[in-house]
């Protein structure tokens, strides 16, 4: 706890307010309660989620573009080994779930899985530790982990329906894509249903993208918060097991937000589902 | 956890991370991946050219071996063969040298004796006449019995 002076209730409501800023009254406010960053409305930024997401991603950037621009075909170095390991694995992976030629598709695989994976691994860092160390600095709300902000996974579940609208249109057509929508399953006598069912489907795929990655990785964040409730001494007990079980979750999450991101991209990319 | 428009900042972000990856960072490892895949697999035809190569060179090695061994034996045969023959010859020269010496020595030694054989006739006839010249002193002239004592020196 950061405070004898805080309950429970606070503690845990504090932990899962973002720092959410936006204009009022002319000026930036950055909101100090969940019904301030309500009343700032859609225009109001969640400046940990993006500062943290930003960096993470930049340093995934940067660090890949650093051994990418000296990348030889001799004998590769520490880092350039590791580089070429993920680039392997993520390409293995899109030959095995991706049928068709696309130089979109593997590295948007690898920009999802690495980016997705340290946002995720931000789980890991003991969770008073940022917060208590932004407090100092004077900003009251910091929640270290992008992924458990509904707005990070829905950001990256839009660009991925978008990818796989334009792929439908771009493959099939404009014709073919509303045909998909429209013809089946049911003929073109059920085409209320079809549609209704096919945009469903359509949907679905977003929403369960964004969602799957967000619930898994606020539920392990709601148990760190609650395990932190503990007494210190009796805190390593379960935060250790749960540690190294997020470990695999992390991973994991990481791992099926681009395999579906790419099975999805496939779909688009295929004449009949 | 309202929904703001770190969503559309998100997006945007992810669209532009993505944009950066397939452009600066996909690519040149790729190729890298692809230029050492076709290193290795050079290499390992070069070595297995090189197998090849070296089985050849001990076959061919093999080969030379045994025909310089059967070359080595021939000419040992035919030292061999080119001894005896010598020797042969030697000793025929030799036994051929020894069967003239022995006959021109036989040669020599029948003309020695002929020659004393001469000398012995020539002093015998002597004898004979000098004995028959002081038997015959006053009775036998020696120029008028030349004829008889020729034909004696003759059958002697």
């Amino acid at each position: 706890m950061t405070t004898e002076a805080l309950t429970s209730t606070e503690y845990i409501r504090h932990h899962l307010q973002n720092l959410t800023c936006g204009l009022r009254e002319g000026s930036i406010h950055c909101a100090h309660s969940a019904e301030e960053a309500k009343e700032l409305g859609f225009w109001a930024i969640n400046v940990d989620t993006f500062g943290v997401s930003l960096v993470l991603g930049l340093l995934f950037l940067l660090l890949f573009r650093s051994v990418a621009k000296k990348a030889t075909s001799g004998v590769p170095g520490g880092a350039q080994n590791f580089v070429e390991w993920s680039i392997e694995f993520i390409d293995d992976s899109v030959r095995g779930s991706f049928t068709g030629r696309s130089a979109l598709v593997a590295p948007l695989a690898l920009t999802i899985f690495v980016w997705i994976f340290l946002m995720n691994l931000m789980d890991l860092v003991p969770i008073d530790y940022i917060p208590f160390l932004t407090q100092q600095l004077g900003i009251s709300h910091f929640k270290l982990v992008p992924t458990t902000d509904p707005n990070a996974t829905i950001g990256m579940a839009i660009a991925v329906f978008f990818l796989v609208v334009f792929y439908s249109i771009k493959i099939k057509g404009v014709g073919g894509f509303v045909g998909e929508l429209t013809l089946h399953p049911f003929g073109k006598f059920g085409l209320p249903a079809n549609l209704f069912l096919e945009s469903v489907n359509l949907i679905a795929k977003p929403v369960s993208l964004a969602l799957r990655l967000f619930g898994n990785m606020y539920a392990g964040e709601m148990i760190f918060i609650l395990i932190a409730l503990l007494p210190f001494y009796l805190q390593w007990t379960l935060s250790l097991p749960w540690a190294i079980f997020h470990i695999l979750i992390i991973t994991l999450q990481a791992f099926i937000f681009m395999t579906l991101t790419i099975v999805y991209l496939d779909m688009a990319h295929q004449e009949y589902h | 956890m309202n929904i703001n428009a770190t969503l559309l900042g998100q997006t945007i972000m992810f669209a532009l991370f993505v944009w950066f990856c397939m452009r600066f960072i996909w690519p040149p490892v790729i190729r890298a991946l692809d230029a050492r895949r076709q290193q290795i697999a050079d290499g390992l035809a070069a070595a297995e050219r090189g197998k090849h190569d070296l089985e050849l060179a001990a076959k061919r090695s093999a080969d030379i071996l045994r025909e310089a061994k059967n070359k080595a034996a021939e000419i040992i045969a035919q030292g061999e063969r080119l001894k005896v023959e010598t020797l042969d010859q030697a000793k025929n020269a030799a036994r051929e040298e020894a069967t003239r010496i022995i006959a021109a020595a036989h040669a020599e030694a029948a003309q020695e004796a002929t020659r004393a054989r001469e000398v012995l006739r020539d002093q015998v006839a002597d004898l004979a006449v000098a004995g028959a010249a002081k038997i015959l002193r006053r009775e036998v002239d020696a120029k008028t019995h030349a004829d008889l004592l020729n034909a004696l020196k003759q059958q002697l």
